[in-house]
């Protein structure tokens, strides 16, 4: 196991270089007029080469990424020149806004999409089934940043017209404010990432459980007299659950990155959204700072993944 | 040195030069595990040295048990495998070391036919597109003229000819080897390499096409080396048989002198587990049971690989390689063994002892002793 | 071969009947795929979206509207300089700019359609080549490639995309290749694992030994074997891009205005959604319609190719 974990680590590692590597080379070296573009447009030439010079962009490639690999490893990404601020410093702010979506999201759309799941699995080609699926298969067409606007037409703007003014239109209320403002905020980005996840869940949860459902020790179970409730949720559930989890790990991974949309149209400031403003003012340093980011959540997300189901079934681990 | 010898004269008994002439043949595959870590990497020893020769329009049985290498072996002659030592001789001309470019129009002499009827036809092709498959890949013949000569080759193997846009799903299983003969003779070879072609049938169909093969030999002069665990099969289309176990021939012989006057304690072993129709004879029959499993050929045993399990076995059995030459006097010229002790015909196995360190049946011996 | 030829002649003088012809899994799976209802409604819909999507220009000139041009009558833009809704004149409303949403959609279907399939073709040509060589071949340049997957499929997609196309610029062509650039890695790896089963079947060697290149084999005997299944994530795959395009465009990344698509035009329409719905519904009824089509579709193709898979529309 400990060797599995070591070269599952190392294996993860290597991806990452070879996407900061990927990432430097596209956005430092590609476009070889980054200062150009920082500059603005009435830039004169002395503005353009000290802005060179302080990315050190006038150095050769191979020190420039040494140099900002050295500095990352020490934590460093860099410094936005726009906010004045180290990048770090930048997506420290941003990152609980992301992680209070991503979390709360996640757990709606665990809920919906298990519950779902469970009960189409239960009563197969049932009316419950076909309209639980009809509904999953909905918001699987449904693109976030059009749910997230038809959230807001009808859930803020109706009924605040109608003199319910229970939802803001968007914004972020750190839970210093108190929950209450904090989940008030959130529900409607919540909702917006989790009904179009939870569709996947639902599809999911329902095929695992049918298999789990046939197999002969759920019969055993059955026949020993075992109430339906406790067959299908003891027994069934527990080892129906093995690709959900999975596959959770892995989105939870792609959601830090995956947030772009959601915190857009809702103008949370997360990471997502720092992003998008980053690039409107093309601040390199935090688009590259938080793409990284991003992608170590990815490596890290995929590398728990693979550990748990090695965990749970050791034939994994030979390979 | 001897070897070499033993083999050319093997060669001269021929009327002419054999068709296909095999010289210390190996082949050696890489274990795929954890070794590289530690440095040493380990092979599979699936062919490990086999001299022999076939002659024009002979069939050559080639026996043994699953894992003796005869696949492997008959993947080598089709050159589907590159060897890893000796070479291989077609009409006098060395294949062994030809690349897959220059081996292109060689395949029209040997082609091979395969043992799982399932497998080895693509299930997304129509048949006549798999039996016109070497037409296309050595581009011979138009459109049309591929066509005939497809439905030409159904009709030769007993297929209608009119089912060359069905399916392989469509066929039974004995149907399937008749597709894979047919593509196999498509190019008109001069030898087909059988590899357990009638193992995964019913042995109902087994009887059928093990006929169409004998008659396709006779109607077009193929040279056969057939490959089998069966005994009964081989016996009845081979002319000579050779016995392989873990990678080498141990004995090879005419068919009647093997089955009558076999040396090799090992072809005895495989010979008494025959069902024979004569329940008399049956029962008169010595039993031999060896004891323990095939040695792994990732560390064959020293000497004689057969050593280990062999009931006559003695010390320099686990020193000397026997080579594989005439054994008797009274032999044939064609009958060659690989035994420091080769038996005679009424020489009884199961009252043999022997007396080598690592053999299986002493090592149990032992065992016991040092309990009690 | 002359061997039994005047037989084989007499044999077709016989049966002069309909040539027997076996069914390929082809033509099963398009038989299984015809009676499912659910699949075929949505194929007519997709099919009337093609269709629109082409006459585009005959809307244009049955409503006399460019799909650029900008109104500023009073039909078109109220006194306050806002949208106004469906009208005689202006069926589905207008935008912020007094532009017909009806004309706009329509034209903007071609936008979602275009990228849609040209993305996914890239995608999935990329995937099977890939996908092909590394399990076929095997060894260091399997390593290699599945190492690429594995970074490939690390990435944080949309992130991503919207940095490089906001260096680039945006345009079609560049949608179209970072869509590609960023999605086959998925396809690769399914067929990669095809393959690896697949090069291990006798009828490999089978072609081997007939003296098969490893380009033929790949082609024309492994390849219709992995077939299937890419079409089936093909047309699972057409909906997901369609939903990229449209998300980048509403980034403000996806073509230059004042071309209409999708996800631009709801993305102009944000600013509006509480006096003008209509600017966001039409252009995003539409989007939502056509994904859905494809995939229902996708999943009656999935079925038919497959009749084990677990279905999302049970029948």
């Amino acid at each position: 196991m400990i060797r599995f974990l070591i070269r599952r680590i190392l294996l993860g590692i290597l991806v990452l270089w070879l996407i900061t590597m990927a990432v430097f080379g596209l956005f430092f070296v590609a476009p070889n007029n980054v200062a150009r573009t920082m500059a603005g447009r009435q830039a004169t030439p002395q503005t353009v080469e000290l802005i060179r010079e302080r990315l050190g962009l006038d150095q050769p490639v191979w020190k420039q990424y040494l140099d900002f690999i050295w500095k990352a490893l020490h934590g460093n990404l860099g410094y936005d020149y726009y906010y004045q601020l180290p990048v770090t410093h930048i997506m420290a702010q941003a990152l609980p806004i992301t992680l209070s979506l991503a979390l709360g999201a996640s757990v709606i759309w665990l809920i919906i999409g298990v519950t779902n799941g469970v009960l189409s699995a239960v009563y197969p080609r049932s009316f419950i089934d076909r309209g639980l699926t009809a509904f999953a298969l909905f918001f699987y067409s449904f693109p976030s940043f059009l749910l997230g606007l038809v959230l807001l037409y009808f859930i803020y703007y109706k009924l605040t017209l109608s003199g319910l003014r229970w939802f803001p239109p968007g914004g972020y209320a750190p839970l210093s404010q108190g929950p209450g403002q904090w989940a008030l905020h959130m529900i409607l980005p919540w909702l917006t990432l989790a009904l179009v996840l939870a569709a996947t869940y639902t599809r999911l949860t329902r095929s695992s459980m049918l298999d789990v459902l046939g197999e002969d020790y759920v019969r055993t179970a059955r026949s020993k007299g075992l109430s339906e409730r406790r067959v299908v949720l003891r027994h069934g559930l527990r080892s129906a659950l093995t690709p959900v989890v999975t596959q959770f790990g892995i989105d939870l991974g792609q959601l830090i990155g995956g947030v772009v949309v959601t915190e857009t149209v809702f103008s949370l400031p997360g990471l997502g959204k720092t992003v998008i403003d980053a690039i409107t003012r093309q601040d390199l340093p935090v688009i590259v700072g938080i793409v990284i980011f991003a992608s170590a959540a990815v490596v890290t997300a995929n590398i728990l993944v693979d550990v748990a189901y090695a965990l749970l079934d050791p034939r994994v681990r030979l390979h | 040195m001897t070897r070499t010898t033993t083999a050319e004269g093997q060669g001269n008994t021929g009327s002419d030069e054999p068709l296909l002439r095999l010289r210390g043949v190996k082949k050696h595959f890489p274990v795929q595990s954890s070794a590289l870590i530690r440095g040493e990497q380990e092979y599979v020893h699936a062919v490990d040295g086999v001299d022999l020769d076939v002659r024009r329009g002979e069939t050559l049985g080639l026996v043994g048990e699953t894992g003796c290498g005869k696949s492997t072996l008959a993947r080598c002659i089709a050159r589907l495998y590159d060897l890893t030592e000796g070479t291989i001789e077609l009409d006098g001309r060395d294949i062994s070391t030809l690349s897959r470019r220059e081996m292109r129009p060689l395949r029209r002499e040997i082609q091979m036919i395969f043992q799982d009827p399932y497998g080895s036809l693509n299930p997304r092709r129509r048949v006549g597109s798999i039996i016109g498959e070497p037409f296309a890949i050595h581009d011979i013949g138009s459109r049309r003229e591929r066509k005939k000569q497809v439905q030409e080759l159904m009709e030769l193997v007993g297929l209608n000819p009119e089912h060359y846009n069905r399916f392989p799903a469509d066929f039974s299983g004995g149907q399937r080897q008749r597709i894979g003969a047919a593509r196999a003779l498509a190019l008109k070879p001069k030898m087909l390499v059988c590899d357990e072609p009638v193992s995964a049938l019913d042995v109902s169909i087994q009887a059928q096409l093990i006929n169409l093969l004998a008659d396709l030999q006779d109607e077009l002069g193929l040279t056969y080396v057939f490959i089998t665990h069966d005994l009964s099969v081989v016996r009845h289309i081979s002319d000579r048989i050779a016995v392989m176990y873990l990678g080498k021939v141990m004995e090879v012989a005419p068919v009647e002198e093997l089955f009558e006057t076999s040396r090799h304690p090992y072809t005895r072993a495989l010979l008494s587990a025959l069902p024979l129709p004569d329940p008399d004879l049956a029962d008169r029959r010595e039993q031999i049971i060896l004891v323990g499993d095939m040695p792994t050929p990732v560390h064959p045993p020293s000497g004689c690989r057969f050593h280990t399990r062999c009931p006559k076995a003695q010390p320099d059995c686990a020193e000397v390689v026997p080579p594989l030459e005439k054994a008797k006097d009274d032999d044939s010229a064609d009958h060659l063994t690989a035994c420091l002790y080769p038996m005679d015909p009424d020489e009884r196995l199961s009252r043999a002892r022997a007396t080598v360190a690592d053999s299986e049946i002493v090592a149990d011996d032992s065992a016991l002793g040092g309990v009690s | 071969m002359s061997i039994g030829t005047s037989d084989v002649a007499a044999a077709h003088e016989e049966v002069a009947g309909p040539v027997i012809e076996g069914r390929s899994p082809w033509a099963l799976a398009f038989a299984r795929l015809r009676r499912d209802k659910v699949a075929m409604l949505s194929l007519a819909i997709i099919i009337v979206i093609v269709v629109v999507a082409l006459l585009a220009p005959l809307f244009s000139a049955i409503t006399g509207h460019g799909p650029n041009e900008q109104y500023h009558t009073a039909n078109a833009l109220s006194p306050g300089g806002l949208p106004r809704g469906p009208s005689g004149e202006f069926w589905w409303g207008t935008d912020d700019l007094g532009r017909d949403v009806l004309v706009r959609t329509v034209y903007g279907a071609r936008i979602s359609l275009l990228v849609g399939v040209l993305a996914t073709a890239l995608t999935v040509a990329i995937g099977v080549v890939l996908g092909l060589t590394a399990g076929f071949l095997g060894g260091l340049v399997d390593t290699l490639l599945t190492r690429l997957i594995d970074v490939v499929l690390s990435v944080p997609f949309i992130l991503v995309a919207v940095a490089l196309v906001s260096i680039t610029g945006p345009s079609l062509s560049i949608t179209v290749l970072v869509i590609g650039f960023f999605s086959w890695a998925s396809v690769a790896r399914i067929v990669r694992g095809q393959v690896l089963s697949l090069r291990e079947r006798e009828f490999v060697e089978a072609a081997r030994s007939l003296g098969s290149s490893d380009r033929r084999i790949m082609f024309v005997d492994i390849l219709p074997n992995v077939l299937s299944q890419v079409i089936v994530y093909t047309t699972l795959l057409i909906p997901v891009v369609i939903v990229v395009q449209a998300t980048l465009s509403f980034l403000g990344l996806g073509l230059p205005p004042p071309t209409a698509d999708w996800g631009g035009m709801i993305s102009e329409a944000q600013s509006y959604y509480t006096v003008a719905p209509w600017f966001i519904a039409f252009p995003g009824a539409a989007l939502v319609i056509t994904t859905l089509a494809f995939n229902l579709f996708g999943d009656g193709v999935a079925d038919a190719f497959d009749p084990r898979t677990d279905r999302l529309i049970s029948q």
